[in-house]
């Protein structure tokens, strides 16, 4: 096939990753980082189709105010498990996991990550962590909200579900951490030759400082998890007044991981956003090391921050005053990142493919997302909006409709690379819309429902209330319409689609030039690096045989 | 796959080393990235302990007379005999990888083995101690009961005193700090195992001592998180 | 834009003879902290108050960092190591420190409401 030996640093015709080793151990003991990437993304959709199904159920519930199409208890276990699942299992691992691993390597030149095994590792413990939540569903749930908080959780009563769901926190935990570590080690010391920092792609700067508050962050999570099994189980004092313990220092912990732990899901997201905005505006990102810095940025001061979820926790009045002028601060290099976006697409030649539909709609619903944080991190408007719809809605809005919108724009972006397929772009197109509509119809009427008063984590309501959540299932059932259809064409173009070029759009970043997808080693020799955003040097040949390197240009 | 072929060797290309692996270009490449793992390992872990260190802050700042007063239940003299352990046992590791990038080894394998038996010393010591507050009800947060006997043991100082409110508490976060810590002792003492097995196998070398040195960085954090807990739990 | 600087390249190949620590290095290290062990238990014996976990730590700062710099070789390797090491301890004394802090804080706040709940039996 002569695409393949255009404009490739591949041999003709060499097996795919998909191909090389059969049989279901040669995927389970794996080190390849793409079949590791591959195995992720398929628990994470399993994770967020489960988180999916919990969260339609509790919008149907919530049709009626006097709720009743589940028990309240019930409504209690399944707004936890939501939460739970999609955190831990879905939102915090996904880009990272599922897309990084994929891309990684490919973008530096490499074979495979520094630590191929340890990534097989972290992959294991996130199946084991996964299955455990499963388990938490088995033994009859939780009903404590997905953050956990003693002294109510940690009473005999809850039964063996909340055993269940910190060691579940655990085992996810280590899994992130040696990703992050993973990542780092590779970024630091496996890049090619001719890529300075400064030449890296912004994804892996995304990814290199989500691997800092991966490896800092977690660590604090593991340890509450075990003192909170430990207090359960030894009645250890620490967390449980009765026995002598601060219920307030298990929040502290809990928030010091959990604050850095929303950069970890942000960070690859905007890591996205940077790469498709500039390849398909067709101009080079703007402000190339504002952005490297930003990221870096938020990293380090979203440590600074945690108390922004405790202003009525009874932590003191010279914590809440810190944090929240503090948190003011976080969101200055978040709105560098945004205003350099805008720049890229001025003057650019935008092609509103799939991919860069979702991230056109990441950049209004992340503006609205980011704008309401502010409402909350100011400590006098946090007080009567906390633990209010106003907090659902917000946090819905940077977790779901950033994340996940980012997320999809990547999986699709890449989809081509992975696969072997382009997914067909009507029906990309159509989803990234219903999902763009379906998500604002369902949490635009939360802010409104919020700012009224009407509190989180409740499975009734009063009456007045009821427009605004009748509107919100309405979208709910839009929204899942399109991530249906998503995640359904790009399934069909398994079967159907027709087989991408090594470079179908015209991308300068390194992954585009091996195979789609790459050999089981990715690279015959190591490529040398180029400037990631210029693409002056790529022609369009076909829509068949993509962009290649026009003739005398250097890669 | 960079496996060597014939036509290779045949232009004069050194073989691949037997450990360098698969997705590296070079030896020191290998080291170098290795190295730099297990620090950002090494940096996990100061977290992990760090929110235990912050969980005795918590408590010491509340309840400073609790910790004044429990400190007595602790044998210094067994404490400081395993903080020596671990500074000897650290000496010995970081001997070890002098001895594997010298090449000398048989003083590799001597101080791989002493290491992995000054940490035994550590736990064996570790072992006395638990099993002589258990025996007598000085156990963790409810379960704390302490016998007459332990404490009419207890030194001049405070036998006399009335116990502080929250000695369970205090236990809680002995155990929880000295076992945590004891769990990472054990758990080097399995890797010090593993290399005397490869030492002996005649794996390390200048050419290749990466394991011998990521596992002595190991090492000697965990003595130097016992560098801290032993004056905050036995001295101070 | 984007720089073209080539990385600092990786340590050499096959060729490179490591460095290895000297003995007295080593052997000079383990001796403070030997002196070190014996100087934390003698200023514990003296009562300073509040003073003494003070020094305590400090004996035990300087310890840790004879042992990251030496016996680790933090100081004949690699600025960037330090860097990553020096990062987790400070965000541990961040976690630390504030968290003690704020506890101490609100203190008087749950006395005050242990109070009230007595006054009230």
């Amino acid at each position: 096939m002569t695409t393949a030996a255009a404009g490739t640093a591949q041999g003709p015709a060499a097996e795919s990753y998909l191909h090389h080793g059969r049989g279901l151990r040669s995927w389970l003991f794996t080190v390849d980082h793409k079949r590791i990437g591959i195995m992720y993304l398929a628990l994470i959709a399993a994770a967020l189709f489960l988180g999916g199904v919990f969260a339609m159920v509790l919008r149907m519930n919530l049709w009626w105010h006097g709720g009743g199409l589940v028990s309240n208890d019930a409504y209690n276990k399944l707004f936890t498990l939501h939460g739970a699942v999609m955190v831990f299992l879905f939102v915090i691992p996904g880009i990272p996991a599922a897309l990084g691993n994929f891309v990684l390597p490919l973008q530096l030149g490499a074979k495979d990550v520094a630590f191929p095994r340890v990534n097989l590792l972290s992959f294991w413990l996130y199946s084991l962590g996964s299955a455990l939540f499963v388990a938490v569903l088995v033994v009859g749930g939780v009903d404590t909200g997905w953050t956990l908080y003693p002294p109510y959780s940690l009473e005999g009563a809850r039964g063996l579900g909340i055993l269940l769901a910190l060691a579940a926190l655990f085992v996810v935990g280590f899994s992130s951490i040696l990703t992050g570590l993973n990542f780092i080690a590779t970024i630091h010391t496996m890049r090619p030759p001719g890529m300075g920092w400064f030449g890296l792609p912004l994804f892996l700067w995304a990814l290199y400082a989500t691997g800092i508050i991966q490896i800092v962050a977690t660590p604090v999570l593991g340890i509450t998890a075990a003192m909170g099994f430990l207090e359960r189980l030894f009645h250890l004092g620490l967390f449980m007044p009765e026995y002598g313990g601060d219920p307030v220092l298990f929040q502290h912990f809990f928030w010091f991981y959990s604050h850095p732990a929303v950069y970890i899901m942000i960070l690859p997201a905007m890591g996205i956003v940077s790469e498709v905005v500039s390849v398909f505006s067709r101009k080079p990102i703007f402000g190339y090391r504002f952005i490297a810095m930003s990221s870096i940025a938020i990293a380090v001061i979203g440590f600074f921050v945690w108390g922004h979820h405790m202003f009525v926790s009874g932590q003191s009045k010279w914590a809440s005053l810190v944090f929240s002028f503090l948190t003011m601060l976080v969101a200055v290099p978040s709105a560098i990142k945004t205003f350099n976006w805008l720049a890229t697409m001025y003057k650019g030649a935008i092609v509103l493919k799939t991919p860069m539909i979702y991230v056109l709609s990441f950049f209004a619903i992340f503006g609205i997302g980011g704008l309401t944080g502010l409402f909350l991190g100011s400590l006098a408007t946090d007080i009567p909006l906390h633990d209010t719809y106003f907090v659902v809605a917000h946090f819905h809005f940077v977790m779901v409709g950033s994340v996940l919108t980012a997320f999809l724009a990547g999986l699709h972006y890449w989809w081509p690379k992975m696969t072997g397929r382009m997914y067909g772009e009507t029906t990309g197109r159509l989803s990234a819309l219903l999902v763009l509509v379906g998500f604002n119809v369902t949490f635009i009427p939360q802010f409104f429902a919020g700012v009224a008063g009407m509190p989180r984590r409740y499975a009734t309501y009063a009456a007045v209330f009821q427009t605004n959540n009748r509107v919100s299932t309405v979208g709910s059932f839009i929204l899942a319409a399109g991530l249906c259809l998503a995640v359904g064409g790009l399934l069909a173009s398994l079967a159907r689609g027709r087989r991408a070029p090594a470079n179908p759009w015209g991308a300068a970043s390194l992954e585009w030039s091996a195979a789609s997808p790459p050999s089981h080693h990715n690279f015959d020799r190591t490529p040398t690096a180029g400037d990631p955003y210029d693409f002056s040097g790529l022609r369009l040949v076909s829509e068949e045989a993509g962009y290649v390197r026009a003739a005398g240009e250097a890669p | 796959m960079s496996t060597p072929s014939g036509g290779e060797a045949a232009r004069g290309v050194a073989p691949r080393p037997r450990f360098l692996a698969e997705h590296f270009e070079s030896m020191g490449a290998q080291l170098d990235t290795s190295t730099m793992g297990i620090w950002l390992f090494l940096a996990s872990e100061v977290l992990f302990f760090g929110g235990l260190f912050t969980a005795y802050g918590v408590y010491r700042a509340n309840h400073p007379e609790l910790f004044r007063y429990a400190q007595y239940f602790l044998d210094w003299r067994l404490g400081a005999l395993n903080t020596l352990a671990l500074i000897a046992s650290s000496l010995s590791a970081a001997w070890s990888v002098r001895c594997a990038q010298l090449g000398q080894r048989k003083g590799l394998l001597a101080a791989l083995a002493v290491t992995f038996a000054l940490a035994g010393v550590f736990m064996g010591v570790k072992y006395l101690e638990y099993s002589h507050k258990l025996h007598h009800g000085v156990a963790w947060g409810a379960s704390y009961r302490a016998s007459e006997e332990i404490l009419r043991s207890l030194p001049e100082a405070v036998r006399g005193l009335p116990v502080p409110d929250h000695m369970g508490t205090f236990f809680s976060v002995y155990y929880l700090m000295t076992g945590l810590h004891g769990i990472h002792v054990l758990v080097g003492m399995g890797l010090y195992l593993w290399l005397i097995r490869r030492a002996r196998l005649g794996h390390f070398g200048p050419g290749y001592y990466g394991p011998v040195d990521a596992v002595a960085l190991y090492w000697h954090l965990v003595d130097m998180i016992w560098i801290f807990l032993f004056p905050l739990f036995y001295l101070v | 834009m984007t720089d073209r600087t080539a990385p600092t390249a990786g340590p050499p190949g096959a060729g490179h003879r490591p460095h290895a620590l000297p003995a007295r290095v080593l052997l000079g290290t383990a001796a403070a902290l030997f002196v070190l062990t014996a100087a934390t238990v003698a200023t514990s014996r003296v009562e300073m108050g509040a003073f003494n976990v003070v020094a305590a730590l400090s004996i035990a700062g300087l310890k840790a960092s004879l042992v990251a710099l030496f016996f680790m070789h933090l100081r004949y390797q690699g600025r960037f190591k330090a860097v990553v090491f020096a990062t987790s301890v400070f965000f541990a004394v961040l976690l630390v420190g504030f968290v003690v802090f704020d506890t101490t804080q609100y203190q008087p706040d749950i006395r005050a409401q242990a109070a009230r709940t007595r006054a009230k039996r």
